[in-house]
């Protein structure tokens, strides 16, 4: 189960939106297994059908999270003009099994948010309980 | 020696050892796909190899992150 707070959600959607024609990008941050901010970080490839995240931003946003108290519960990104389902290079390029990947799809008229487990090539998805 | 490893204290045996040796040692699946930041400075990956840490270092490590719709 993948826990979230509404205000999150709506948030990463915001972003989505906001980085259109390209893909966003960004971090989840959790505390006791509940997903509680987003971390918006520069998808340095500026493109709609790739993201890859600045290190140096990565590890900044990691330290923030630490020194508020946080874990790093999840990466979500965005396909602009697909449905929210990993495509075959976000499987291939998903080595941290140990986090969740959100995919956020603004392909229809409402946007989809999907959340998913990979390891190994291995795709599970995980049921999203979203929290007010 | 003690180092801090993503915000950690940790004692490791030894005086030194290079980033290669410590991301084995932790068994980190795919290390060639591992950022590696040591006090601070991104380490570049081909360096993982000749880049000893030492006591009271600061190492922090995550996942390179990419993907995308594309197919």
């Amino acid at each position: 189960m993948f826990r979230i707070e509404k205000s999150v959600i709506q948030a990463i959607i915001a972003h989505a939106k906001k980085e259109l024609p390209n893909e966003a990008c960004g971090y989840l941050a959790s505390v006791n297994e509940l997903v509680t901010s987003h971390y918006e970080l520069t998808n340095i490839d500026q493109a709609p059908d790739h993201f890859n995240m600045e290190p140096r931003e990565q590890f900044a946003a990691v330290k923030e999270m630490r020194s508020r108290g946080q874990a790093l519960r999840g990466v979500y990104h965005s396909h602009p003009e697909t449905p929210a389902r990993p495509s075959a290079e976000d499987i291939r390029l998903a080595y941290d099994s140990k986090i969740s990947f959100v995919i956020v799809s603004l392909a229809a008229a409402e946007p989809e948010i999907r959340s998913f487990l990979v390891a190994k090539g291995a795709v599970t998805e995980e049921p999203i309980e979203i929290i007010e | 020696m003690q180092i801090s490893m993503n915000g950690e204290k940790r004692q490791v045996a030894g005086d030194s050892l290079t980033i290669a040796v410590l991301l084995e040692m932790e068994k980190v699946e795919s290390p060639e796909m591992v950022s590696v930041q040591v006090n601070g400075d991104v380490i570049d990956r081909t360096l993982y190899q000749e880049t000893d840490i030492g006591d009271g270092d600061e190492v922090d490590f995550l996942y390179f992150m990419g993907g995308g719709s594309r197919r």
